[in-house]
């Protein structure tokens, strides 16, 4: 007999699956005083359930600081013939950091937001639902099948309060992603012909044994693989549709999407990182010579468009660029110290750009007919509030002490000491922040105070749940610099803990792994029997 | 000699693939969204055949030393399928949608020059 906490490794995936029924069940609002009810109720459904997210996450995040691995399998079917939800410290990080993002985010699209179209809240669950699900997922496959239902979920909200350019943007990413997805289909299709496995403890095991012309063919499934990945996770030269999706999107949504690139980083984690890493024999770091030049490029990509952007929804979205530039420098490190500095950037990362979304809408209110492009324009109506909020946030995003960017990036810094590109890191690192501090400056002194007197000034105060939920990210996004040597410490035991692969084994595979583990069936060239 | 059955649903998968990658490219949304559909297809019958092609082989395994059809890359297909089915519908209808919206099926939302003929 299962105690509930034994389920509690699924419970991400199944809250918000079943939140979502709810909701869907409840119906829609269709603009009458009944229905404008009927939004309030289904948005406080979502708002509860998200906290009952969080707990759960919070709650899996302290199960996985001191605990094993924990293993959810399906049916109690053993692995890897069975599902298995795998959660270690980095999922249950992930999923914390979804669930901390998600609330904020709730709270400000029931501001207003979440009335401009239809099924927002149904369609927001989903989303979090493949979020958690992909974070959890511990097969190729499954991984696969999160990432799309994630994906129909983004299109929908995406368009969310539709309009010309978010449809014309919509057309793009919706097929771009599908023709992404096909190439994952195609890698993971490869994956399992040559391995006979798609779980990816049992990948990991199985990796190494291919040898001669099936591991050239087992490479290419691996770099389709960072192809698709490299996509969602915006990395150059794949990030062009980035800034054009992110900025169309309503705020919210937006910032939910900030930590949709982070899956794309997470899946090049577990695929490249560890599936790929040192020991998998003649397809050993696979992807280490291509991931960090690419990286670096995509820094410097993000940081140009922020200098060149024109309007401030554009100039986040580059900046989300640069920083999962940042993020993915550190992944192509392939160093313990360097993936707890890239883990430990990516929720500073995700917070800030989250909140900074929010926050260019909260200003954009506020300033007239100008509205979100950076131009002079009257003055915003809480200068004092809003500027220091942006001043916060850019400063951190820069990377100032005492703030938590500066701390990631001085994590990764240090690492970087001693590895072969250190040069190549340190100043570009340190050249991309000095950029995006003249692009957030830029911004940042045209808001406030290139202002024009001559301009009607009829802006009202932002209301304030979502001066709220902007200050709650960006709170959050602070505190980690308060709880700066907590979360290094956690960060660098998820990092030590993906390089361990025997407890990964262990704790995935117990008896069926390790020596169960057989050669793949050679391609002989026969068909079949009846020949 | 006959060609063998590997090099036919080889180069029908590539065909397949390539009529779906230029229809893809196209500047109108019905050609993309039927290129994701060709495309679609091409990589399932792929998936298919990373399950190595057999004929005459049962997809369960019976007497010991019989031969035997693999059956994960059927229950993988039928997934994609299903994803692609709802897939495609939700592109077809945003299609729709934009052509709507913005007066014309060009995927970029504008109508191109060369025609010109769209009023």
């Amino acid at each position: 007999m299962m105690g509930w906490l034994d389920h509690l490794p699924a419970m991400p995936v199944l809250l918000p699956a079943l939140t979502a029924i709810v909701l869907l069940l409840l119906g829609d609002h269709g603009g009458s005083e009944h229905s404008l009810r009927r939004l309030r109720l289904t948005g406080r459904i979502a708002i509860v359930s998200a906290l009952i997210g969080l707990a759960i996450a919070t709650r899996l995040t302290m199960q996985a600081a001191d605990g094993p691995i924990m293993v959810y399998r399906m049916g109690e079917w053993p692995a890897p013939f069975g599902i298995v939800l795998v959660v270690d410290r980095l999922s249950a990080m992930m999923m914390l950091l979804t669930s901390l993002v998600a609330v904020p985010v709730l709270l400000y699209a029931n501001g207003g937001w979440a009335g401009h179209g239809r099924y927002f809240h149904a369609l927001f669950q989903f989303q979090l639902m493949g979020l958690n699900g992909a974070f959890a997922s511990g097969d190729l496959f499954n991984l696969f099948v999160f990432f799309e239902v994630l994906l129909i979920a983004s299109y929908v909200l995406m368009m969310h309060g539709l309009g010309r350019e978010r449809l014309r943007v919509g057309v793009h990413y919706v097929v771009l992603n599908l023709a992404a997805s096909a190439l994952f289909l195609i890698g993971v299709a490869l994956m399992y012909a040559l391995t006979g496995t798609l779980n990816m403890a049992d990948l990991a095991l199985r990796v190494p044994q291919v040898q001669g012309p099936d591991a050239v063919v087992l490479q290419v499934a691996g770099l389709t693989l960072l192809v698709v990945f490299g996509f969602k996770a915006a990395l150059a030269p794949l990030s062009v549709w980035l800034p054009a999706t992110y900025a169309a999107s309503s705020a919210p949504v937006a910032a939910l999407f900030a930590i949709m690139t982070k899956v794309g980083v997470y899946a090049i984690w577990r695929v490249h990182g560890v599936i790929f890493g040192d020991a998998a024999g003649p397809s050993a770091n696979l992807v280490e010579p291509l991931l960090l030049p690419l990286a670096v490029v995509t820094s410097v990509v993000g940081v140009l468009g922020m200098l060149a952007a024109q309007t401030l929804p554009r100039l986040v979205a580059w900046l989300t660029v640069a920083s999962v530039g940042t993020i993915l420098v550190a992944v192509g490190l392939f160093d313990a110290s360097a993936w707890s500095a890239a883990l430990y950037y990516t929720a500073h990362s995700t917070l800030t750009v989250a909140g900074l979304f929010l926050l260019v809408e909260l200003v954009a209110a506020q300033r007239g007919d100008v509205g979100e492009r950076i131009e002079p324009a009257s003055p915003v109506a809480q200068p004092v509030m809003l500027g220091l909020m942006m001043l916060l946030v850019a400063a951190s995003s820069i990377g100032l002490p005492p703030l938590p960017g500066f701390i990631g990036k001085l994590m990764l810094l240090q690492a970087s000491m001693g590895h072969g590109q250190v040069v190549l890191v340190w100043s570009v690192v340190l050249l991309v922040g000095f950029a995006s501090l003249l692009g957030l400056a830029r911004a940042g002194s045209t808001l406030f105070w290139h202002v024009r007197t001559d301009l009607p000034s009829g802006a009202s105060g932002a209301s304030a749940p979502l001066v709220l939920a902007t200050s709650t990210l960006l709170a959050l996004s602070v505190a980690m610099s308060v709880f700066a040597a907590p979360l290094q410490r956690y960060t660098q035991a998820a990092a030590t803990q993906l390089l361990d692969r025997k407890a990964y084994f262990d704790a995935v595979l117990g008896e069926q792994g390790g020596a169960a583990a057989r050669p793949t069936r050679p391609y002989t060239g026969q068909t079949g029997a009846a020949r | 000699m006959m060609p063998s059955m590997e090099f036919l649903v080889a180069t029908g998968i590539g065909w397949v693939a390539a009529c779906g990658i230029w229809l893809l490219l196209r500047g109108r949304t019905f050609p993309v969204v039927l290129g994701l559909m060709v495309l679609g297809y091409a990589v399932n019958v792929f998936i298919f055949a990373m399950g190595r092609l057999w004929s005459n082989a049962p997809p369960i395994i019976g007497a010991g030393g019989q031969q035997i059809a693999d059956p994960l890359p059927q229950a993988l297909v039928l997934t994609a399928i299903v994803i692609g089915f709802a897939t495609t519908g939700f592109a077809i209808e945003l299609a729709l949608r934009s052509r709507h919206e913005s007066g014309t099926d060009h995927v970029d939302g504008k109508p191109d020059d060369d025609t010109g003929s769209r009023s």
